[in-house]
């Protein structure tokens, strides 16, 4: 870091901390400057890029079924929606009739790999304000989860179940009963859970009216996810441009309005509970048929652009490709939910205090892979 | 992409609206899924302004901030989003100035664009006038060269297949 | 404990009879603190094992269980290491203070630590003031942390220090009144005569309601006093603003790292003494044979002990504005208007004798 910074900033009040790079609190290699005044926050900058691996240009000479590989090591706590989010844009360009079969049970792993991600943000969520077994709680039902995409994807944290056409295999026999008894034990859990946390009196207080994102400010800055839900701002793309099988599923949009830590923190709680009831909606019914269809072996998509959105579990995720007709892409950008909840941090914080900044950072929930690519 | 309309407005509508603000705009729908606007770097600010004050385009969501390299010009893509009422556009600026591109920064109009500019800054090295805070974003401050132009050529890094 | 009273009453006579009078009574406190400062290590690496396997269980998982059986060597292999660390030292720190820092923290836990009563006539140091003599000693360990900061140099540690200095001078004062409270019933300070007055009925069921209040605030006040969670802003913030003994490494950051733990325990001892009787069995149901008060007493310490220590995997913590306003506004106050309660039924004969 250079020094410059540092100077300007040293008056006689104000000093300069670096939560560095590798620090429990900030969910992956974040660096934030602060510039405190005694425990008061003046200015928060956020210095990027440590696990930045120049995806977007990695993009633009691989094919694109390679592509895909590369998008779940982005947001890895959502990777398979990561994928399907460049599977979509592909299978639009080329505008492939996808079996109902694939879209029903790309929506039921999707919404499980969103209760797993919620999940481990509940333990940390806890881990962050003080409360170190929730991590061990947090944990202990995402095994569960991630022993199921073991058996059916092949993998447990980046699954590249998805490819252009459809999935890579068909599910394993054992899936639909598997799936159905983690959602019978976790409901279970889940109101435990819950009430450790949002009904203990420390946790309100540390979270209550802290990190205040009005419905305005969480537009202008992009703000999506549970991040803009829990300021009033409707903005989940399962419901305004809905993909797979989202259309036949019904279910609520959780939406707060105090804005504040803890409304946040409820939003993404209440997800878990509308996750669940997508998954039981759809559990019993998955439609028979291919699990892909033929694509060629050279995939070159016509010549325009192409944009498709996916809601992660972090936000709204973009993919936006412009094709020239060959079989490598010429640009692909990602637009990565973490980066503009990220943007906002220093508006929400500043005039709090260190304590509220750890809590803010909490329920921003952000992947720092997902914002450096 | 399935909407739901309220208040939408068709492409048509939006067209015959915007052209009405500046005459000198390219409007085309052709390989892409929204309505496409070319507009000249003197104008682009003015014309984001009244795409999102303007009440019954109401732009207030600019979802994604893309930088270009065309090949012979460096571009921006902007996507822009109403939340009021659902319809999407994307605007795009170009310019053939490789050695000192210049756009009219739009942070001031949406907060977001303030960290997106930047990054287009980082790997373009296109630079927004008025930005509150153009520095790299990613790479560090001694990097030289801006990686996602075409041109850029790195021998250790970068494999070429 | 007639065997115990007899060895001692020997080791006594044979010293005195071995040296002249001076020498011996110093060789004989020599005796007395050498074993002190067993029981103190002892049972500091204990508790750090106890604390490892109390997390685990919350936790749903085992703890350390590879080192010896149960994990009983664990702490004793982490002593080990920590022994065998260089001693690292800033170059522009003090280092006279810097040394001394330690000190004041391991002395104030040991002079605090001689004045329990283990069972009847088993006590190191008796004096008729032993309340107040207690709290002042815990008062003393906040120099240590006070100068473990200045003397290391460094602007983030200093910050931290001060942060928790604050936070122990405040929360002494609840702890002080807490035990004032239940003073009133007793009307001494000497600790060995508390105990006997507990003879008719512990004192937290004799004073009922105002000892029950008491023993609450006396709880919060005490964990708070020792920094443990939830009120370790200060040390759980150390990642990011430098708790006071980020300069210090082996040998001395152990004995900060101990002393903290030793602090518990002690904070635990007073609980038990004042508020649950003691070495005293519950109804008298072994006061026939007195060895077994050290049991009664290491048993309802180590009660207390366990519930600091589920306090700690619990709850979250709470922001270091948060903990000073809750002294300042909440128990001061609940405390002070606790006393006159506590008053007003001793005078109206109102608590419960058995």
């Amino acid at each position: 870091m250079d020094t410059s910074i540092a100077n300007s900033n040293l008056k006689s009040e104000e000093y300069f901390i670096n939560m560095g790079p590798q620090h429990p609190a900030t969910h992956g290699v974040l660096r934030l400057l602060l510039t405190i005044d005694g425990e008061i926050i003046k200015k928060v900058e956020p210095d990027l890029g440590y696990i930045h691996r120049s995806i977007e240009k990695m993009c633009e000479r691989d094919s694109y079924q390679q592509i895909v590989h590369l998008t779940d090591r982005m947001d890895y706590l959502s990777s398979h929606i990561n994928n399907e989010a460049v599977c979509l844009t592909v299978e639009n360009a080329l505008q492939l009739e996808i079996p109902d079969r694939v879209k029903v049970i790309r929506t039921i792993i999707g919404e499980l790999t969103r209760i797993a991600s919620h999940t481990l943000w509940w333990g940390v969520m806890g881990m962050d304000v003080g409360a170190l077994t929730t991590y061990f709680y947090g944990f202990r039902d995402r095994e569960l989860i991630n022993d199921i995409f073991e058996e059916t994807c092949g993998a447990r944290l980046t699954m590249n179940y998805n490819i252009p056409g459809g999935l890579m295999f068909d599910i394993h026999p054992n899936f639909v009963k598997r799936v159905k008894d983690f959602i019978a034990h976790f409901k279970t859990k889940l109101p435990e859970y819950d009430t450790l946390l949002s009904g203990n009196v420390i946790f309100q207080k540390r979270t209550k009216g802290v990190g205040i994102l009005t419905k305005e400010d969480a537009i202008s800055f992009g703000a999506s996810g549970p991040v803009g839900r829990g300021s009033g701002y409707s903005c989940d793309v399962r419901k305004h441009h809905p993909y797979s099988a989202l259309d036949k599923v019904s279910f609520k949009e959780i939406l707060r309005t105090e804005g504040d830590t803890f409304a946040r923190y409820q939003v993404r709680v209440d997800e878990m509970w509308e996750s669940m009831s997508i998954i039981e909606q759809l559990i019993d019914n998955i439609p028979e048929g291919e699990y892909k269809v033929a694509t060629n072996a050279v995939i070159k998509l016509p010549k325009g652009e192409f944009y498709q959105k996916v809601e992660t579990a972090r936000g709204e995720l973009g993919v936006y490709v412009v094709s020239t007709g060959t079989k490598n892409p010429y640009r692909v950008k990602f637009r990565s939910p973490g980066f503009s909840n990220l943007s906002l941090l220093n508006h929400i914080t500043v005039g709090g205090k260190i304590g509220d900044l750890v809590a803010t950072m909490a329920t921003l929930d952000i992947v720092v892979p997902d914002i450096d690519r | 992409m399935k909407v739901n309309k309220t208040d939408f407005m068709t492409n048509e509508a939006l067209q015959n609206l915007i052209t009405s603000w500046i005459p000198e705009l390219e409007f085309t729908e052709e390989g892409s899924q929204f309505l496409n606007i070319t507009v000249q770097p003197e104008h682009l600010h003015q014309l984001m302004s009244q795409l999102k004050s303007n009440s019954e385009t109401n732009f207030d969501y600019l979802f994604c901030l893309s930088g270009i390299d065309w090949g012979k010009e460096l571009g921006v893509v902007y996507h822009l989003e109403s939340t009021t009422h659902r319809h999407i556009i994307v605007v795009k600026v170009k310019t053939e100035d490789r050695d000192n591109p210049t756009f009219d920064t739009v942070s001031n109009i949406w907060l977001t664009a303030e960290f997106h500019e930047r990054e287009v800054f980082d790997f373009f090295g296109i630079k927004f006038n008025n930005h509150p805070n153009l520095k790299r974003l990613f790479l560090t401050e001694d990097w030289e060269g801006f990686p996602l132009r075409k041109d850029y050529v790195d021998e250790i890094n970068m494999i070429i297949k | 404990m007639n065997l115990t009273l007899s060895i001692t009453n020997n080791i006594h006579n044979w010293l005195f009879s071995i040296m002249p009078e001076g020498v011996a009574s110093i060789a004989e406190m020599v005796l007395i603190a050498l074993v002190y400062l067993a029981i103190f290590a002892v049972a500091g690496l204990y508790l750090v094992l106890l604390e490892r396997k109390v997390a685990a269980w919350f936790q749903l998982r085992i703890g350390p269980n590879r080192v010896g059986y149960w994990g009983l060597l664990q702490t004793m292999a982490d002593a080990l290491k920590l022994v065998s660390k260089e001693l690292t030292g800033t170059v522009k720190a003090d280092k006279f203070l810097y040394n001394l820092a330690p000190y004041f923290v391991i002395v104030s836990s040991l002079m605090a630590l001689s004045v329990f009563p283990f069972t009847r006539e088993f006590q190191a140091f008796d004096i008729n003031i032993g309340i107040f003599f207690l709290i002042a000693i815990s008062s003393i360990g906040v120099i240590g942390i006070l100068l473990g900061g200045w003397a290391s140099n460094n602007k983030f540690a200093l910050i931290g220090a001060m942060r928790s200095g604050v936070q122990t001078i405040s929360y002494e004062l609840s702890v002080g009144l807490s035990l004032l409270t239940m003073v009133l019933i007793t009307g001494t300070l000497q600790l060995s005569e508390i105990v006997e007055v507990q003879k008719n009925g512990w004192l937290i069921v004799q004073g009922h309601i105002p000892a029950i209040i008491a023993f609450m605030i006396y709880m919060i006040a005490g964990t708070a006093e020792t920094n443990r969670a939830p009120f370790d802003m200060v040390e759980a913030e150390s990642e990011l603003g430098a708790g006071f003994h980020t300069e210090y490494s082996g040998m001395k950051f152990a004995y900060f790292f101990l002393a903290e733990f030793i602090n518990m325990f002690i904070i635990a001892a007073i609980a038990t003494t004042i508020f649950f009787g003691g070495w005293l069995s519950p109804f008298g149901i072994t006061e026939s044979i007195p060895w077994l008060g050290v049991f009664w007493f290491i048993g309802k310490t180590f009660v207390i002990v366990f519930l600091m220590m589920w306090f700690r995997w619990t709850f979250p913590r709470l922001r270091v504005d948060q903990l000073l306003t809750l002294e300042w506004k909440y128990l001061l106050p609940l405390n002070l208007l606790n006393i006159i309660l506590m008053a007003l039924i001793v005078w109206l004969n109102l608590t419960i004798q058995f």
